[in-house]
């Protein structure tokens, strides 16, 4: 893939500092004054703004029409959203836990991502769906997920992650104006939402105009020369924080958050191996056949790439639903210190 | 019915003061000693007890989202059911479920946290019944906000055409978090959804406990009878939030107010006192639901939190070696867990 053109905007003078939702809510406002045929479509999404803030506010602007509260009937809400975009609306679906993915799966997977290929490029469905991810309060197996492969495995639909508000606004700006159907993946601890205490990290900087964010470019986050983390979402942030960690002890870390999984800037994190020959991948997702190895392989596959790698770590949830209990969560859900040990691991220092 | 109520209402409560431990002033969803969401249903005690008056142990019954009213009528063990709640080792799924996935196998409950997707299970233990020639049923609840779902259409269906001996619950708060019924339906009995499948639909229109239980008899006992299906609709209230922490903003001050004067535990006490039942034994069932809560919640807490590593257990019944114990987590192996 060609390198993109990393974020003009990034540059730009801003005092002003908003949460994830925040950002994503100004870029869905900003596009729906723009173009009529933008409307969100969700459970929940209006009157309450969305249970993770992802709509905070739009309904009082846009009102019931525009920001339209569904049934309780997935198959139904996010097919209707690929048929609207295929009759040339461009619709946002909320799909509210990435969980609730098997509901509406079929009109995900069989028709919004493929009708674009089986009618030869005929038909194009641009829509957004997005949809909260992650663990870390406790909500057991079927409302912790994050299941980033799942969506990137199968072919058809665009991935994004951002992991700060200025990424998630420039992301969303793009997501919108794509012609092809996106899925946007938001991290509920990123949120700033007020029952959910977020991090630092993703509050940020973010212009007032419009900005797009390239999909495939993927952000060093940190630049460093012993080790690179890749990793995306809520993880570029704990990755960051094994980094001050390992600082301390003359550990140099460099942080590549990937921002979007399809496309995949794998230029990025190739450059960035062959700059510290190892690479420990982070994920929120389930081990086996997800990022993680995806991200390898594509390492290992490039010319001089095995060459380049003296070492590689995995850390990702290994192959349990999520548990409930706090003890047993906080085990399968890689933290801090966990990235701080595989990238101890991958330069050989236990 | 009165003690499966007062019972249930008494639990909330008393969880509800051990959920909101450590959660104030600010609310943090994972601070306190009960993790995760919870979802209280102080307003709906007059279906679960009116219903499940008329189950047996062989009988199966699935769970929504909110099911801590359900559960205690099915008779499901308190003190380990309160364990799970607070996540502990002796909980019934060992702290793996919590409060939206609880399973007691002795009294065949299960629960789902996916909206509607308790009716297909419930179909199929109708299914198994109807197989093995027994004559246990089974009963799936559900809220109204649920009866859109493909779910719930698909399984009258199913359990319609193969006569299975289930009975569809739909409890109807009005409210499906933040939309009101009107909002996700246009038809304003639920029970009317059953001419659809050609099985008897009732609708039980106030929280009136008695018509429950009278209402419930008949389509359970149709059930037993190799009768075939039928659906029940219940006019619950949430006296709360969605969940706690809920702020509601949505919901006028009125209908909060309303939710609360119509309450369908005073009621069956009227009842109660209109048929002659004293206040000593009415006050004698109060105080027995509250030791016995008080006794399951002082039990769980004592109880031990499970060991990390007891994260990596339990995805299989026959596990395929290599694949407990937390093997393919290298990093997390090689340092012995993270606690
Ligand atoms: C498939 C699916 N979609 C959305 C949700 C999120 N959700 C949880 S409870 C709920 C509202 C349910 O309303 P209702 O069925 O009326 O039950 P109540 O909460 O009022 O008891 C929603 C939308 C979910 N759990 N599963």
């Amino acid at each position: 893939m060609a390198q993109q053109e990393k974020d003009p905007a990034k540059e730009r003078q801003t005092d002003r500092s908003l949460t994830m939702s925040r950002a994503m809510v100004e870029a869905i406002a900003h596009e729906m004054r723009a173009d009529d045929d933008v409307f969100y479509m969700g459970e929940d999404v209006a009157d309450y703004g969305g249970i993770f803030d992802s709509t905070e506010g739009l309904l009082e602007e846009f009102g019931h029409d525009r920001i339209m509260d569904v049934p309780i009937s997935e198959t139904a809400y996010i097919g209707a959203a690929v048929g609207a975009a295929q009759a040339g609306m461009r619709p946002i679906a909320e799909l509210m836990f990435v969980d609730f993915f098997g509901v509406g799966m079929d009109q995900i997977y069989n028709q919004m991502a493929k009708n674009t290929y089986m009618s030869g490029g005929s038909v194009s469905v641009p829509m957004v769906l997005t949809a909260a991810v992650g663990g870390t309060y406790n909500d057991a197996a079927q409302h912790s997920q994050t299941l980033y492969g799942t969506f990137a495995h199968l072919p058809g639909m665009k991935v994004v992650v951002p992991s700060t508000a200025y990424d998630a606004k420039g992301l969303m700006h793009n997501a919108i104006r794509d012609d092809d159907p996106v899925v946007y993946m938001f991290h509920k601890r990123l949120m700033g939402i007020g029952w959910l205490p977020a991090p630092d990290g993703p509050k940020t900087p973010v212009p007032e105009d419009e900005y797009t964010i390239p999909f495939g470019s993927a952000d060093v986050k940190r630049e460093g020369s012993d080790v690179t983390v890749v990793t995306l979402g809520l993880h570029v942030h704990r990755a960051l924080e094994a980094a001050d960690e390992l600082a301390d002890d003359g550990i140099d870390v460099e942080v590549v958050d990937l921002r979007t999984l399809v496309p995949l800037d794998t230029d990025t994190v190739r450059d960035s191996v062959a700059k510290t020959g190892r690479l420990v991948v982070v994920d929120e997702d389930y081990r086996s056949f997800g990022v993680t190895g995806e991200i390898v392989a594509q390492v290992a596959e490039a010319e001089d790439g095995l060459a380049d790698l003296e070492a590689v770590e995995r850390v990702a949830v290994p192959d349990v639903p999520l548990p409930y209990a706090r003890p047993m969560e906080n085990e399968v859900v890689p933290d801090a210190e966990d990235i701080t040990d595989a990238v101890r691991a991958a330069r050989g220092d236990e | 019915m009165y003690e499966a109520m007062v019972t249930a209402r008494r639990y909330e409560e008393r969880l509800q003061e051990e959920y909101l431990e450590g959660k104030q002033p600010a609310f943090d969803i994972s601070a306190g000693p009960i993790p995760g969401e919870l979802h209280l249903a102080a307003g709906h005690e007059a279906s679960g007890a009116g219903v499940c008056q008329h189950l047996r142990d062989d009988d199966t019954v699935t769970a929504p989202h909110r099911p801590h009213h359900i559960a205690v009528a099915k008779g499901v063990d308190l003190k380990r059911m309160t364990a799970e709640i607070f996540g502990r080792e002796t909980g019934l799924s060992k702290g793996k479920g919590g409060h939206m996935h609880l399973f007691d196998p002795d009294v065949n409950f299960a629960c789902s946290g996916i909206i509607a997707e308790g009716c297909p299970p419930a179909v199929g233990a109708g299914l198994a019944a109807k197989k093995r020639n027994t004559d246990s049923v089974a009963v799936a609840f559900l809220g109204e906000g649920a009866i859109d779902q493909g779910a719930f259409l698909e399984s009258l269906n199913l359990a319609a055409v193969q006569d299975l001996p289930v009975v569809f619950v739909v409890e109807d708060n009005d409210w499906a978090i933040s939309m009101p019924k009107d909002r996700v339906t246009d038809v304003e009995n639920g029970a009317r959804r059953a001419d659809g499948f050609d099985m008897p639909g009732t609708r039980v229109d106030a929280d009136d406990a008695v018509a429950v239980y009278e209402a419930a008899r008949e389509a359970i006992g149709r059930a037993r009878d190799r009768n075939g299906p039928s659906l029940l609709e219940v006019q619950v209230h949430r006296r709360m939030g969605h969940f706690m922490g809920d702020p509601q903003a949505y919901r006028s001050d009125e209908d909060k107010a309303a939710a609360q004067q119509r309450d369908s535990i005073d009621r069956l006490e009227s009842d109660l006192r209109a048929h002659g039942v004293d206040d000593e034994t009415i006050d004698e069932l109060r105080s027995s639901a509250k030791e016995r809560v008080e006794e399951a919640i002082e039990w769980a807490k004592e109880q031990p939190e499970p060991e990390p590593a007891d994260a990596h257990e339990d995805v299989f019944t026959n596990p395929p070696s290599g694949v407990t114990d937390g093997e393919p987590n290298v990093a997390k192996t090689e340092t012995g867990g993270d606690d």
